[in-house]
């Protein structure tokens, strides 16, 4: 099935929050941020700014009833700021007017004086002057200490990952609209409605029921609306609360850029330990993560590096230490992979720097280490379903891996100015919130007494298809035609206390809510039909809109069937839950079982390098994907595709810049450039491994949101060892992104 | 009252000619199938298709209208995508479902747009114009895989369209609505377009101004210089070339004339912007932006441009590269607009290159450019003008280089030694685009690629490195 929405999408009839028609009365929220990262505020000075005709109101701290916290993991961050400032762009006020133009005009006209401060934006300086989120952590098997004496080989070195834009097409927004008795109704660009609603109700100094949050989609999220959608729709319900009329919030895209927070970087050690046939015998990573100003989601970002220090390898000793440093940059936050990409790159780096000394290719010392069933990860988990040998195998048979080799080889002999490279890329990713207690939704779901069915879920569509999946197995378990099928938009009324769509666990969690909601309707129906047609209820089953009785078709249809029950009054709505069996994590050992499953692959990437001008195109990337058993393949390919490029976009050309002062020099989309349609692979091929699935991925098909934009690490090794083949000389610095910039002055380095 | 076609609707619009088309589609006239991604022509969300009566043929391109100002489209007609709806979806939008070319949904429309745009455009269909017409629509979902199979699909839809009656035959094979067929008798009778300049706040393209300053326009009654028609034309005469102040990028590209010039002018053209922008953009909006890095400032620098200023009836005519004085400082008046540029004709022993790396190869600003123009005889130097930017606080003429050249035979000994001149007279400094010592290295390169591409048979890479 095609993606449901694509109709909508192709003809403009899609609606996004700035498309909901305006209510008479509308004001216009423009928030006024930071101009610098870090100081105390001494005055500000709103009065020529509220003097500006059109200007209704300019919120501060001084407006909020409740509390002025916004931290979702720690209260520790202000909706606005109130005696210091420590990051730039941090809200200070939220400028109210008749239009967003007279917002604009009149925020250029607020003085504000601050006694400025020296930032931090190091994340190394951060943790040297112990300025931490939160005290480390650290993942341990076997005795690293001791292995160190028996490995034949022992490399040390720093691996550095920058942050990464997740932009979103459509902004950071929010449409909050009074409603009668205080309650306020936000329309929000979030992936974490539930957040929204809270955080409101935390600000407002109201209960929760007061506040009803309602997401129709997103025009892209990629983990930055799952926590940061939040101000904005508490700003606008502010206003709301305040001025009692409607106030909409759209982020411009500079201020959105400033103002929200991004991929964390990464700043790591590694010492990496082998044996003589190249076994990992030991591995130690220090991981600084630059956490920015605030938690935010941090905390939870920084257990998934740890979770994946290995990727896909097992490691028999491992000692990984990861630190939450806080700086002064924006509070950085979740971005699809959420911390593992960036654990990730470290090993591989680590692998990428072993083979070199050791003048071996990196994929020979890849193969040798891959994790297989039975294998014990450092958070105690015992691998299960791997197919990671097979994957390998499958690879190098399906795109014969030799032939690329020796094409590469005899290119790169033949040629100067041009030289080119390729890189294997496996990975390991594990399925559910890390955090236990947020594995479990609900949905619910009514079947009018028409036939049609109606289905509200926790999961927020945002591009990844969640809601044609969800519209799939309602159609699928009702034996119904999809055309009698409708998704409501995800709503806080509807269904309450969600989890945000994130950890690549949205189809999984809210799909099996959906099917035991289905399952207890069709327990119901079917204790209806057997009635009427004197059977037991095992004798009837539902196909192509009709009742079957005993194998048979029945003169009955759907409809008939659910009017039916209605007559007999049977309950026609169910709402199902659903919580993730098996998992759990003990933090106090920082040992358990915190995935459900785990996906894996493999990716082969071939590069060219123009060693003249020290720029690149990617000739193919060849993937071979455990999709389970993919309920969607248009969907589900699409994930891969996308993920894959947005990985290379974080380690080619994605290149977020602070300055010194904590200022972000790219700022707009014409200084920070993500793929367009000429960067991409010429060719993209994605081969499914054939396997069972999981049983505890939704119809046995895997999650695909996150995995795939780990492929894109592949880009960065296989750049270099194209440099290589022209720079023998070059020695490897593993600092991502590998821009056009670092690429040249790799190839005429000493 | 101006006017214009908006759709199927005429438009007598009384707002500010500086208000942005954008704003005008998706608020004034609530047609929200138009998206707001960046207002910085970088993303293609808000894509529109503006269309102009040409020799009798509706002629259409694709804009960004967030860089639009309405007073650009007066007598045009624009089609958004609520104009294209019908009740069926069209191929271009069948075929992006079809082949999953959409996720979020949000850069979709745009995508739509490009392509609908390349199918009005009147030329026979080949897959490579076809991405190049979505060249400046940006997606952050998809990986493009999709779409470059939708536009394959789509283009082979059209293989069988009649270029002489193009909108004929896109109505009669449902890619638009039939309306379009009366549009060329419509625009007709629209209010007349007034020719004058006015005092106020001069517009091109608007690409660059309304990035910079978008606050000070939006509500204003604004000068419009790409509006002219009396500005836009391309003569050669008597050895030389001359470009109308209001040229566009596209202009040049389409002018079979100007193409004649350069062998690969369409090459050089694809690392400028993306083709919305190209649209749009004037080539003397890019010279009086006096970005230290403009792509045409480095292209015209090398082929000794010159340049007329015009106020009131007064003209005067300099060298291009006597026009910058200092960062963003210009020998031009306020009341100067530039009207014309004119260059030699290059001789049939000259040859022309444009070198460019930024971040992103395409759609993006340059971290360097050089241009070169070099007639050569027996294998020595007789002329050469070598431009290059972000080396400097202006767009610089390599004026040391070039002397150090004259006359000199094409070895690689002297192109090593040219590169020591060159480095001698740059001063780049670290930003965004790179670092100081990058941009030096990355000049040097541009500068040895300009010898290695256009004399292959005297000059290899692995003779200067």
């Amino acid at each position: 099935m095609k993606n449901i929405d694509a109709k909508g999408h192709v003809t403009g009839k899609s609606i996004y929050v700035d498309d909901i028609p305006t209510i008479q009365g509308t004001l216009y929220g423009l928030p006024f941020g930071s101009p610098i990262a870090h100081g105390k505020i001494k005055s500000v000075d709103y009065s020529n700014a509220l003097a500006f005709p059109g200007v209704v109101r300019i919120l501060t701290f001084q407006d909020i009833k409740g509390e002025n916290q916004i931290g979702g993991i720690f209260p520790d961050e202000e909706l606005f700021a109130e005696k210091e400032v420590h990051f730039q762009g941090q809200p200070i006020a939220l400028i109210v007017a008749e239009s967003d133009h007279i917002a604009y005009q009149a925020r250029k006209l607020i003085e504000i004086d601050i006694e400025e401060h020296t930032p931090i934006v190091d994340p190394r300086e951060a943790q040297q002057k112990g300025q931490l989120i939160f005290p480390p952590r650290t993942f341990k098997l076997g005795d690293t200490k001791n292995s160190w004496a028996q490995c034949a080989h022992v490399f040390e070195g720093k691996a550095d990952s920058n942050g990464q834009e997740h932009l979103y097409i459509e902004a950071q927004g929010a449409y909050a609209v009074p409603l009668e008795n205080g309650n306020i109704k936000i329309s929000s660009s979030t992936q974490g409605p539930t957040a929204v609603q809270r955080t409101t109700a935390r600000v407002l100094g109201v209960g929760m029921h007061r506040i009803e949050v309602d997401v129709v989609r997103l025009g892209g999220g990629f983990g930055g609306k799952e926590d940061q959608a939040t101000p904005w729709g508490v700003m606008a319900a502010l206003g709301v609360q305040v001025l009692n009329r409607p106030v909409k919030l759209i982020l411009n895209r500079v201020d959105d850029m400033k103002m929200t927070g991004k991929r964390h970087p990464y700043s790591s050690d590694y010492k990496i330990g082998l044996s003589k046939d190249l076994k990992i015998l030991a591995y130690e990573a220090t991981f600084y993560q630059n956490a920015g100003a605030a938690a935010d989601l941090s905390p939870a970002v920084m257990e998934r590096t740890l979770f994946h220090a290995t990727n896909a390898y097992f490691v028999p000793n491992v000692e990984v230490t990861a630190y939450s440093c806080k700086t002064n940059l924006p509070p950085n936050t979740a971005f699809r992979g959420f911390g593992g990409p960036q654990g990730m790159f470290v090993i591989e780096s680590a692998i990428a720097h072993a083979a070199t000394e050791l003048n071996v290719p990196t994929h020979q010392i890849q193969k040798q280490n891959l994790l297989k069933d039975g294998d014990e990860f450092p958070y105690g988990q015992i691998a299960d379903g791997v197919g990671l040998s097979k994957i390998w195998s499958d690879l190098e048979a399906k795109f014969d891996l030799e032939k690329v080799k020796k094409q590469i080889e005899d290119f790169n002999a033949n040629h100067f100015e041009v030289k080119k490279g390729y890189s294997l890329q496996p990975i390991t990713f594990g399925i559910s919130f890390t955090k236990t207690p947020m594995n479990q939704a609900r949905a619910l779901v009514h079947i009018y007494s028409d036939g049609t069915v109606g289905v509200s879920t926790g999961a927020v569509e945002m591009g990844q298809g969640v809601n044609t999946k969800m519209l799939q197995i309602a159609a699928q378990m009702f034996a119904i035609d999809p055309s009698k099928v409708k998704l409501e938009s995800t709503n806080t009324t509807r269904v309450s206390n969600t989890s945000p769509s994130a950890a690549s666990a949205t189809a999984d969690l809210n799909g099996k809510a959906l099917q035991n909601a289905c399952n207890a309707l069709i327990k119901r129906l079917k204790k209806s039909a057997a009635n009427h047609f004197e059977v037991n209820k095992e004798d009837i089953a539902f196909q192509q809109d009709k009742v079957f009785c005993q194998g048979d078709e029945t003169n009955m249809t759907w409809e008939q069937l659910v009017d039916m029950a209605f007559l007999e009054r049977v309950c026609l709505t169910e709402n199902g839950h659903y919580a993730t069996p098996i998992i759990n994590f003990d933090k106090s050992i920082e040992k358990g079982h915190p995935f459900a499953y785990h996906v894996h692959g493999l990716a082969l990437t071939e590069v060219t390098v123009d060693c003249i001008r020290g720029s690149y195109e990617f000739d193919a990337v060849k993937i071979v994907h455990d999709f389970g058993q993919t309920m969607n393949p248009s969907v589900d390919y699409g994930q891969i595709e996308g993920g894959l490029v947005q990985g290379m976009g974080w380690m080619t050309m994605e290149e977020i810049s602070y300055d010194k002062n904590g200022r972000l020099a790219s700022s707009s989309l014409s200084t920070y450039k993500i793929p367009d349609i000429y960067s991409v692979p010429k060719e993209i091929i994605i081969e499914a491994l054939e396997t069972e699935g999981a049983e505890l991925a939704i119809l046995k098909s895997k999650a695909v949101g996150e995995p795939p934009l780990m492929y894109g690490l592949g880009a960065y090794f296989a750049i270099e060892n194209a440099v290589k083949a022209f720079n023998p000389n070059f020695k490897s610095t593993f600092d991502a992104p590998f821009t056009n910039e670092k690429v040249l002055m790799a190839l005429y380095s000493n | 009252m101006p006017s214009f076609i908006l759709n199927d609707k005429i438009i007598d619009s009384q707002l500010p000619s500086g208000t942005l088309l954008l704003d005008f589609i998706r608020y004034h006239k609530r047609l929200t199938g138009t998206k707001i991604g960046c207002r910085e022509g970088d993303c293609g969300a808000c894509t529109v298709l503006i269309g102009d009566l040409v020799d009798g043929q509706m002629k259409y391109q694709n804009v960004t209208s967030c860089l639009t100002p309405i007073g650009n489209v007066y007598g045009k007609h624009v089609v958004s995508v609520e104009g294209l709806n019908m009740e069926d979806l069209t191929p271009v939008q069948q075929f992006m479902i079809d082949e999953s070319g959409t996720q979020c949904g949000f850069c979709t429309v745009g995508f739509v747009m490009s392509l609908s745009g390349y199918c009005l455009s009147n030329s026979a269909p080949n897959y490579k114009d076809a991405i190049a017409s979505i060249d400046g629509n940006i997606c952050r979902c998809t990986g493009y895989k999709s779409i470059e199979r939708a536009t394959q699909k789509i283009t082979d839809t059209l293989k069988n369209k009649d270029t002489e009656h193009t909108v004929k035959w896109l109505v009669e094979n449902k890619f638009i609505p039939d309306y379009f067929l009366d549009i060329p008798k419509r625009m007709e009778a629209l209010n007349p377009v007034e020719e004058k300049i006015t005092k106020a706040i001069l517009i091109g393209g608007g690409t660059d101004l309304y990035v910079q300053k978008h606050d000070q326009l939006v509500d204003k009654e604004v000068g419009l210089v790409a509006h002219q028609n009396s500005l836009r034309y391309i003569t050669a005469e008597n050895g030389i070339c001359t470009i109308g102040g209001g040229t566009t990028v596209t202009d040049l590209l389409e002018s079979e004339l100007f193409s004649s010039f350069f062998s690969n002018l369409s090459d050089h053209v694809k690392l400028v912007s993306s083709s919305p922008i190209r649209n749009i953009s004037t080539v003397a909006g890019n010279f009086v932006n006096a970005s230290p890095i403009g792509d045409f400032t480095a292209f015209f620098l090398a082929l000794d441009a010159k340049i007329t200023l015009s106020e009131n009836d007064k003209d005067r005519t300099i060298f291009l590269k006597d026009f910058y004085k200092g960062y963003k400082d210009l020998d031009k008046s306020k009341e100067e607009i530039l009207t014309a540029i004119s260059f030699a004709i290059p001789s049939s022993n000259s040859q022309f290159n444009l070198e460019k790396i930024s971040k992103r190869i395409h759609l993006d600003i340059a971290s360097v450019n050089s241009a070169i123009a070099i007639a050569t005889a027996n294998n020595t130097i007789e002329t050469i003008h070598i431009s290059a930017g972000g080396v400097g606080p202006i767009p610089t003429y390599l004026h040391q280089t070039v002397a150090f050249l004259k006359g000199k035979a094409i070895t690689a000994e002297n192109i090593k030694q040219a590169n020591e001149v060159l480095q001698s007279e740059i001063s780049p400094i670290s930003d965004v685009r790179g670092t100081a010592d990058y941009k030096r290295l990355l000049l040097r390169q541009l500068f040895y690629a300009h010898f290695v591409k256009l004399f292959p048979n005297q000059i290899a890479l692995k003779s200067l490195v």
